[in-house]
């Protein structure tokens, strides 16, 4: 890996980003509408305090769910155009290539996230006992593993209509799994140890833990929230690794 | 590295995609100094040999060299230019952009991308996105993608399909001038008179080679009056041998 080179990626990658302005709209705004959406579900005569209890899961999965099929949609179209083919015939290492895009999308993400937990916790009130900053660094993981799976899948689609298709396949039993709708430990004895190898469980118990207590490790928050985050960085890591294994040089 | 030593030694070379035979068993050298025009019909195996040769394509038997060292080979990723039949810019960047951009993954000087977006006459469009630019526009953006760092082994497949006349000549001038400065070039075309502007010639026709000459003693040898006719003759005596 060589620092130069990752940097020139991330680099082109952000410009590309940027002459996209309305993607660069919808990764910025669109995260801010739907906790919108959620505050205001909440806001009605029978509402309680469902805004406190689903916000959280809901800024770990989004900048989840929009990394994973950003970055699954862009390595795709890199490999069908021959610019990766291009890039590998130089002195590019596979290192550098999804160093580059994690480094990129990572700092969207972070901007993502920032906008989101600042809109919750300061404009629509939402109930945060752990350290604010805590929620960006969980969301900014959060991100970071969605990059890495997306950029795994795309090493399986040939098309963009079926590296779109991997998100119901890979993201929406996340989704259902991950204590959202029922605590994972009220679910079928199965289907709750199939949601402890999944890392969206981990991001979002970790999100959950931060906004709802505060605790005495290192940041505020319960030792717990650590052990969680470091399960997530696991799962981007090896998201990263297999990766890489489906970037080849030579192909047949 | 001796100065009459080849820069590209393919001996032997066989590749298989799938159940097609794209190579069966070729072997030649080629020198730096000339241009050598790999020609054959669309199809016969041209851009596979070229893959092999830059080393994204995964060989069943035989070997290829590239400045002596086994192509794909490391060392040589800062050495070999290569352009692909389509052209692998970033559509999304303007020219420019895909420049700097190449220009800092090879590592070299920042002037060169000044100079290979002049070398192939895209001065007025250099802030143009290329998704904005026509098709050979396009391709000459990747080719100058390929110039960057001035490479010793330059692989060219199809740089000058559907471009203009007159810029089709400056571009062929180009090779020749890069060639006389020692780069090794490979140009692939599948238009049999792009073949007399060749120094030398490979003549390809599945998967294999009919023949490797300069154009005239390919004329001379065939009794023909041009390159398509000489390769019709060519594929005719390997008829009758057969």
């Amino acid at each position: 890996m060589s620092p130069r080179i990752t940097g020139a990626i991330a680099a082109r990658v952000l410009i590309q980003l940027r002459r996209d302005r309305r993607t660069l709209v919808m990764l910025l705004a669109l995260p801010c509408l739907i906790l919108t959406l959620l505050w205001w579900m909440f806001h009605g005569p029978g509402a309680g305090t469902g805004f406190d209890t689903l916000g959280p899961p809901l800024l770990a999965l989004i900048p989840f769910v929009v990394m994973f099929l950003v970055t699954s949609v862009t390595t795709l179209r890199e490999r069908s155009t021959g610019t990766l083919e291009r890039l590998l015939a130089m002195p590019t290492g596979k290192g550098d290539f999804l160093g580059g895009y994690a480094l990129a999308f990572g700092l969207v993400a972070t901007v993502q996230s920032v906008l989101a937990v600042l809109l919750c916790h300061w404009v629509l009130g939402l109930q945060v006992s752990g350290p604010v900053w805590m929620l960006v660094v969980v969301a900014v993981v959060d991100a970071v593993l969605g990059t890495a799976l997306g950029l795994f899948v795309s090493a399986f689609a040939r098309t963009e209509f079926q590296a779109v298709q991997f998100m119901p396949l890979l993201v929406i039993p996340q989704i259902l799994l991950c204590g959202l709708f029922i605590p994972r430990d009220a679910m079928p004895r199965v289907l709750e140890a199939v949601s402890d190898v999944l890392p969206l469980s981990y991001a979002v118990d970790a999100m959950t833990a931060v906004s709802t207590t505060a605790g005495s490790g290192f940041g505020g928050v319960d030792r717990s929230v650590w052990s969680d985050i470091a399960v997530v960085v696991a799962f981007a890591l090896a998201g990263l690794a297999l990766g890489a294994a489906t970037l080849r040089r030579r192909t047949p | 590295m001796m100065n009459n030593e080849p820069v590209l030694d393919v001996r032997d070379l066989v590749v298989q995609r799938g159940r097609v035979h794209a190579i069966r068993e070729l072997s030649f050298s080629m020198r730096a100094g000339e241009v050598t025009g790999l020609l054959g019909p669309s199809g016969c195996g041209k851009s596979t040999l070229m893959r092999a040769v830059v080393g994204v394509q995964v060989l069943t038997s035989g070997t290829v060299e590239v400045l002596g060292l086994p192509a794909g080979d490391r060392r040589l990723r800062d050495r070999v230019g290569y352009v692909t039949q389509a052209p692998s810019v970033y559509d999304d960047l303007t020219v420019t952009e895909n420049l700097r951009f190449f220009c800092r993954v090879l590592g070299a000087p920042a002037s060169e991308v000044d100079r290979c977006i002049v070398a192939v006459d895209l001065g007025s469009h250099r802030d143009q996105v290329v998704s904005r630019l026509s098709g050979g526009q396009r391709s000459r953006v990747s080719l100058a993608v390929a110039l960057l760092g001035s490479p010793e082994l330059l692989v060219l497949d199809e740089p000058t399909v559907g471009l203009d006349p007159v810029l089709r000549r400056d571009l062929w001038a180009m090779f020749h001038e890069l060639a006389a400065g020692g780069t090794g070039v490979l140009v692939s075309s599948h238009v049999m008179d792009e073949a007399e502007r060749c120094d030398r010639l490979l003549l390809m026709r599945d998967g294999a080679l009919l023949a490797v000459d300069t154009p005239q003693a390919l004329l001379q040898r065939t009794g023909t009056e041009d390159v398509e006719s000489a390769f019709l003759s060519l594929v005719d005596g390997t008829r009758e041998a057969a």
